[in-house]
């Protein structure tokens, strides 16, 4: 029988964040609670990426608050592995640093079981984009924020991804998931970051 | 977790576990060796004159890490993954001050044995050279870890922190050369303050320093 974790919880009310000088997006409100994923799309340049970060908590928002778990993950296009190190000993930091469980079930569903001797820094876009995921599993986390997880993956791995994703939300956790391609997930709900951006919203105040 | 972040840090930055760490004790080490062929063999000039030398080799050598020591980390996205699960920034570079200190103090220390015998030290003049390294090699590490923070999320950060590095570090430089040419060992307490304060503060201001390279 497994614990029954509090549901957890992400939510942004009237949120507006910048960057650099550039004001992105504002007045930005959403709920999620457990078994909830939610599809960020957008433009490029729409604020995606600081959206995440400013989720996370890794930025300040401009205005506006988050509410969010104390711990969640956060899968970008930067995996956090040592170049130098072999993808095997890089994603071993993390799960020694996560008191994680055995790791080789995640390899597996991740194809990354032949890749452990390689150094990370020979790997391609798309086995990296697996090795963050696979370190984004083996932690007990609840949200998921996932920026372009299906960027780089061939078809074969967007199945496995998006399957992965699916389990977690069924499974009682949040995904917020920024990326341009379509996502086949059950119950999956849509978020246009487009219409939220400045000029936008004062047309059509106007 | 503090263990393990050590041992990850120590991975990347300890000289002979590859990365190319080992180059600051080797610069050491030739700084040393090129001095008696630049002002000739007269023992007398090489004694009096080789401490001081071995304090600027000690200070240039503190330079050469900081390129790594903060910004590629920030690039990979290591500190924000840290983060994530709870660590702050001041943990994170505390940690990261000690692996910088454990990767090049000890073996400039025992680098400076070779040096010594190259430029005809003597062992009273070792003596201080060795406790003043000891007590000023950690400032160094302090200076050089807020710097490399500052300037991580700069483009001109490498060249820029080896400038800042020198007008920083001469306080830590005239206390401990100076130790040596009055052979008296009570300015190295002046050297040992300067450090316990650097090193008190640097974890704070390197922590901030990588908070704000984050909001841009």
């Amino acid at each position: 029988m497994q614990v029954q974790l509090p549901s957890p919880k992400l939510a942004a009310t009237n949120l507006a964040c910048r960057r650099g000088d550039r004001l992105l997006f504002r007045k930005l409100s959403f709920a999620l609670e457990g078994g909830q994923a939610l599809h960020i799309t957008g433009a490029n340049g729409t604020g995606k990426t600081t959206l995440m970060r400013c989720l996370a908590g890794l930025t300040t928002p401009f205005a506006g608050g988050v509410e969010r778990a104390e711990n969640l993950g956060l899968l970008d296009e930067r995996p956090a592995l040592d170049l130098d190190q072999p993808l095997g000993k890089a994603l071993g930091f993390w799960n020694a640093l996560d008191g994680g469980a055995d790791p080789a079930e995640a390899h597996d569903k991740l194809g990354l079981r032949g890749l452990l001797e390689v150094p990370v820094r020979y790997l391609s876009t798309g086995q990296r984009k697996r090795a963050g995921l696979a370190a984004l599993m083996g932690r007990s986390v609840q949200t998921w924020l996932l920026d372009e997880p299906l960027s780089g993956l061939d078809t074969a791995a967007i199945e496995t991804v998006t399957q992965l994703i699916e389990g977690h939300v069924k499974s009682g956790g949040i995904a917020l998931i920024a990326s341009h391609q379509r996502l086949d997930i059950e119950g999956l709900q849509t978020l246009e970051l487009g219409d939220f951006a400045p000029s936008h919203q004062l047309e059509e105040e106007e | 977790m503090i263990g393990t972040l050590l041992k990850r840090d120590l991975a990347k930055f300890f000289p002979f576990a590859g990365g190319g760490a080992s180059l600051p004790v080797m610069f050491f080490v030739a700084v040393a060796m090129l001095y008696p062929f630049a002002v000739g063999p007269d023992v007398n000039i090489l004694s009096r004159t080789g401490g001081g030398v071995v304090w600027i080799a000690a200070l240039l050598a503190a330079i050469l890490p900081l390129e790594k020591l903060v910004g590629q980390d920030i690039e990979l996205g290591f500190f924000d993954q840290l983060r994530l699960r709870g660590l702050t920034e001041e943990l994170m570079m505390a940690v990261r001050l000690v692996a910088h200190w454990l990767s090049f103090g000890p073996p400039l220390i025992l680098a400076t044995f070779p040096a010594a015998a190259l430029l005809a030290i003597d062992s009273p003049t070792l003596h201080l050279l060795l406790l003043g390294l000891l007590a000023g090699t950690p400032g160094l590490a302090a200076i050089g870890l807020m710097i490399a923070a500052l300037t991580a999320s700069l483009r001109a950060g490498a060249a820029l922190s080896g400038l800042l590095m020198v007008p920083l570090a001469l306080p830590i430089l005239i206390f401990g050369a100076g130790a040596l040419a009055r052979q008296d060992g009570a300015s190295l307490g002046f050297v040992a303050a300067i450090s316990l304060g650097l090193v008190a503060m640097a974890p704070f201001a390197a922590g901030a320093a990588i908070k704000a390279a984050r909001e841009v």
